[in-house]
């Protein structure tokens, strides 16, 4: 990737935070923190890594990526709506009565979305469903999914990691947004998940850690996971909880609250400042 | 008369499986480490490239099935019925109702008469907990034909079932010439005029030959088979409240959420009449042979024909 790629993706990420941020004031509810920590990620994945077709979402060779942290779909749906999966404008009713946006994911109401998630630990497994039938009908589409690391705490995680791994699910990449935070505190205070990668590893993963902010990096590991056969690849990405939004970062009270009319147009002010620099400068 | 055939349902089933995916290359089926004892086996002998072992993870094996559903397969998803619909409730309400997709869920093992492992095998909510979660068919086939013709008629359905399966091997009481299958009809087995039963599942035969012994005694009782329980025959519940005035139920299922008040649900809305529940009253079971528990929590011909004397005296 050269400089104006990362730039362009630098730009991708900081408007779906913005779009988080809109979003989660106009529902007046919602998970802007977790949203923050996986916008580069989700950025990379719809910018460069996704085979996908915004005007044939349910094209069935297509790449599917699964939410498995589901609550996290504030931003997801904005890097949706910026590749034209639905307009920008959905975004302002998101959580409302008779919205296409649903609070958590809903695969039978939103294009792009291609599973219905939100309790946690279940994506994963549906994931492995995706990838097992891929591998059955000899089709080389790839699929992608992404966990909390408060939600690794959940059993089923690891029984579809035992299943991913037993079945040989090469085509399945399984990420993790290390944001370090959940709702009752940090993941170390509450139910400690370490040592993370020596745990996959065990279960038969290929493990990769990376800075979750790095598109270098993010890019560098899903291209090895390409490579990986006979196992699934788990991507352990450290990320910021709240990134991009100075009083939100690190904080775990930006979890599952949403931002007042202050604290929007505060968080929008810094969001456009960035965007403003990555636009001047491209 | 047709020629009985006793077979536990389970096997009915595992049989159908083998027989409709030979034809519909779509069908997968998934087990967690029950094969051999919900007969999904019999379909991993026949067709082992479409048959996946989850292990003893049925959480997992359901989401797995959701995902394979989202990719155009038709998943079958084995286990007990406590572990299917008890352990996967929630995957089974979230991963596969909530979007509405095409996966069957059987619990095998359902019911008391399970026997011998005891309370913690003996399914007796599995039905009211499926029929709770929106968009879920609930079927509890009766006999050997019947499992046959609902398997078949939940794999072509699209959208999310639920099937229950019995351990214990049963006399057929259907008659393959003329037997039709309909989801979300009941069959009226015998007319009457001066109370319905109305039963379900493993237990109809038994209503039946209680009715048919009560008309020796003058007594007309008519019997409804109620193999779908969701959605339910409306229709023909009415129509039984209405020129029989008194309904008994039975089911091999606690007394709470299952057929009882599938049925109460309907009367009380358009036409209230008492109803006299035959089924597990809301208490665990215990380990024996099967046949002495249907007979000691009242659900063998005996019991019923009993029951139904007592409700004509009473009317």
């Amino acid at each position: 990737m050269d400089s104006s790629e990362i730039k362009q993706l630098q730009i991708l990420a900081t408007k779906a935070r913005m779009g988080a941020i809109l979003g989660t004031y106009h529902a007046k509810s919602g998970h802007p923190g977790g949203s923050l920590s996986a916008a580069d990620i989700f950025a990379y994945l719809y910018e460069k890594e996704l085979h996908v077709d915004p005007k044939n979402p349910d094209w069935e060779n297509r790449d599917r990526f699964v939410l498995s942290k589901g609550h996290c779909c504030p931003s997801l749906y904005a890097v949706l709506a910026l590749k034209g999966f639905f307009s920008w404008n959905e975004l302002t009713t998101l959580r409302h009565v008779g919205a296409m946006l649903q609070g958590h994911p809903d695969m039978k109401k939103t294009p792009g979305i291609d599973m219905s998630t939100g309790s946690l630990g279940q994506g994963i497994s549906a994931a492995c469903g995706m990838a097992l039938a891929a591998k059955l009908d000899k089709k080389d589409y790839r699929v992608y999914t992404l966990l909390g690391d408060g939600e690794v705490e959940e059993g089923q995680v690891w029984e579809a990691a035992m299943f991913a791994a037993h079945n040989k699910l090469d085509n399945l990449v399984v990420m993790v947004d290390q944001n370090g935070l959940q709702i009752d505190g940090t993941v170390d205070e509450v139910a400690g998940i370490e040592p993370l990668d020596k745990k996959f590893e065990a279960f038969g993963f290929e493990v990769v850690k990376i800075d979750g902010h790095d598109f270098e990096q993010i890019k560098a590991a899903l291209d090895k996971a390409k490579t990986v056969k006979g196992k699934p690849t788990a991507i352990l990405a450290k990320t910021i909880k709240g990134k991009g939004v100075s009083f939100m970062e690190n904080q775990v009270g930006w979890h599952g609250t949403a931002p007042n009319k202050e604290q929007y147009e505060q968080a929008t002010a810094e969001l456009q400042a960035e965007l403003d620099r990555l636009e001047a400068s491209c | 008369m047709a020629e009985i055939i006793k077979k536990a349902t389970r096997e009915s089933f595992g049989e159908a499986l083998c027989e409709l995916a030979e034809t519909n290359k779509d069908i997968v089926v998934f087990d967690a480490d029950l094969a051999a004892a919900t007969k999904t086996g019999v379909f991993k002998k026949a067709f082992p490239e479409r048959f996946f072992d989850c292990g003893i993870a049925e959480g997992n094996m359901i989401g797995v099935a959701a995902g394979m559903a989202a990719s155009g397969k038709i998943p079958v998803a084995a286990s007990f019925a406590m572990f299917a619909t008890g352990r996967a409730f929630e995957q089974i309400r979230n991963s596969v109702a909530y979007p509405r997709l095409n996966v069957k869920i059987a619990g095998s093992h359902a019911g008391i008469s399970t026997g011998e492992d005891g309370a913690t095998h003996q399914c007796i909510e599995d039905i009211g907990i499926m029929r709770a979660i929106p968009n879920m068919m609930v079927l509890n086939p009766a006999d050997h034909w019947e499992m046959k013709a609902a398997t078949k008629a939940a794999l072509e359905y699209d959208g999310p079932v639920y099937i229950r399966l019995g351990r214990l091997a049963i006399d057929s009481f259907n008659d393959p010439e003329t037997y039709e299958f309909e989801l979300g009809k009941g069959i009226t087995l015998h007319e009457g005029s001066d109370v319905t039963v109305i039963a379900t599942g493993l237990v109809v035969n038994e209503a039946l030959k209680a009715v048919r012994e009560l008309e020796a005694e003058g007594i007309s009782a008519r019997l409804i088979n109620i193999h779908t329980i969701k959605p339910i025959d409306r229709d023909i519940i009415i129509k039984a409240a209405k020129e029989t005035g008194r309904i008994i139920t039975v089911e091999e299922h606690n007394v709470v959420g299952g057929l009882a008040d599938a049925v109460s649900e309907v009367v009380t809305e358009e036409c209230p009449v008492k109803i006299t529940r035959i089924g597990v009253q809301d208490c665990f079971g215990y380990s024996g042979p099967a046949w002495e528990l249907l007979d000691e929590f009242g659900l063998t011909q005996p019991h019923i024909a009993k029951v139904i004397r007592e409700v004509v005296a009473s009317k």
